[in-house]
């Protein structure tokens, strides 16, 4: 009722100030659009080797239950995700079809590597395994494990949301020393 | 598997059949019944094996490569064969120098033959002549080398252990 008389005007004076007070929350567009992306995760289905099974479990069963954190819908076109979660060792056959994904995604874009075969290549240190995922992706999140527990992907997740939620853009650039690497660059000019 | 006899017996029909030089060998060990053919030879034997031997050895379960560093010649390749009718099996075997190894393919009487010839290729760099389609199959198709081979080196990159920091100081740089 007190919303109704907001609209049309009606309130006046104290109870106009205690209506907006109450009501209404003030905060930069930024943050607002950081918190917005850090609660609507979308990672991109995609498996790469036994960690697969573990994500899935995580992503899709209702006793974890991503979706707690907003993070569960998975989507099968890297156009529509904004989450690659590396699930698995990386084979050099792999690397560049892995990497065309990534590049597919459009910006802004994190990736996890996923236990630690896709972090450092854990036992596979031979011929055929990229010696960690980061030689060729710009990583933001490494969780060990093999595999990790489910607790261990959602804490790492969550990590995630703590950087999106501080600065999205600088993420990994900060680390890599990647700036003015954005595809579209958040400098305000011409975002319509 | 055949018994020693009964691989003797076998090793005798293909001789008359195909050639005094086509078997080079009878291995029985372990109960397990092996038949070492020259190389040249393996499509003829195969063939043998399969048509007209008096008890065919209608199924060809795998191929495998094998690298048998230092021995010389030093790559082998292992062809598993099966009878579903008396359940038995009987393993043929060939070796080439690692310079020029050259088998020719039983594509043509084992179709399963094609991938796993193309996986010996890509591992052993054993060239299977007359194969529809050589490629290779696991590794990458600008690979270089055939990286199951004994003397290829691992890879991958030194861990750094207690024991051998010392060795490999700042590694990583």
């Amino acid at each position: 009722m007190k919303a109704q008389q907001l609209l049309r005007g009606e309130l006046e004076d104290a109870d106009l100030e205690r209506e907006v007070e109450q009501r209404l929350l003030f905060t930069k567009f930024e943050e607002a659009q950081n918190w917005a992306r850090k609660n609507a995760l979308f990672p991109l289905g995609f498996g790469l080797a036994c960690c697969a099974i573990e994500m899935i479990t995580v992503i899709g069963s209702p006793r974890n239950d991503l979706s707690r954190f907003g993070a569960e819908v998975i989507r099968f076109s890297p156009r529509q995700a904004d989450l690659l979660i590396l699930s698995g060792r990386v084979s050099i056959k792999m690397a560049p079809i892995i990497r065309r994904l990534y590049e597919q995604m459009l910006e802004p874009k994190w990736v996890i590597a996923m236990g630690a075969c896709s972090s450092t290549a854990g036992m596979f240190n031979n011929y055929a395994v990229v010696q960690g995922a980061d030689k060729f992706l710009p990583v933001d999140v490494y969780v060990p494990g093999c595999p990790p527990r489910p607790e261990a992907l959602i804490y790492g997740i969550m990590k995630l949301q703590d950087e999106i939620s501080g600065d999205p853009a600088m993420g990994w650039r900060e680390r890599y020393r990647a700036e003015g690497t954005e595809e579209r660059p958040d400098d305000g000019v011409d975002v319509a | 598997m055949p018994d020693a006899t009964g691989l003797e017996l076998i090793a005798q029909r293909v001789r008359e059949n195909v050639g005094e030089e086509a078997v080079r060998d009878t291995v029985f060990h372990r109960r397990s019944a092996t038949l070492d053919v020259a190389p040249e030879s393996v499509h003829d034997v195969l063939a043998y094996l399969r048509d007209e031997d008096e008890e065919p050895w209608e199924r060809l379960m795998s191929v495998h490569g094998v690298d048998y560093l230092p021995a010389e010649p030093r790559l082998g390749v292992h062809y598993e064969l099966l009878s579903m009718e008396r359940t038995d099996r009987l393993n043929v075997r060939t070796r080439v120098g690692v310079d020029d190894p050259r088998v020719p393919t039983v594509v043509d009487l084992h179709p399963t033959a094609d991938f796993q010839e193309r996986e010996v290729y890509d591992m052993f760099g054993v060239v299977f002549e007359g194969h529809p389609d050589l490629r290779r199959i696991l590794m990458p198709e600008d690979y270089e080398g055939f990286p199951q081979r004994r003397d290829f080196p691992i890879g991958g990159e030194p861990v750094i252990y207690t024991f051998n920091e010392p060795k490999l100081p700042r590694w990583y740089d």
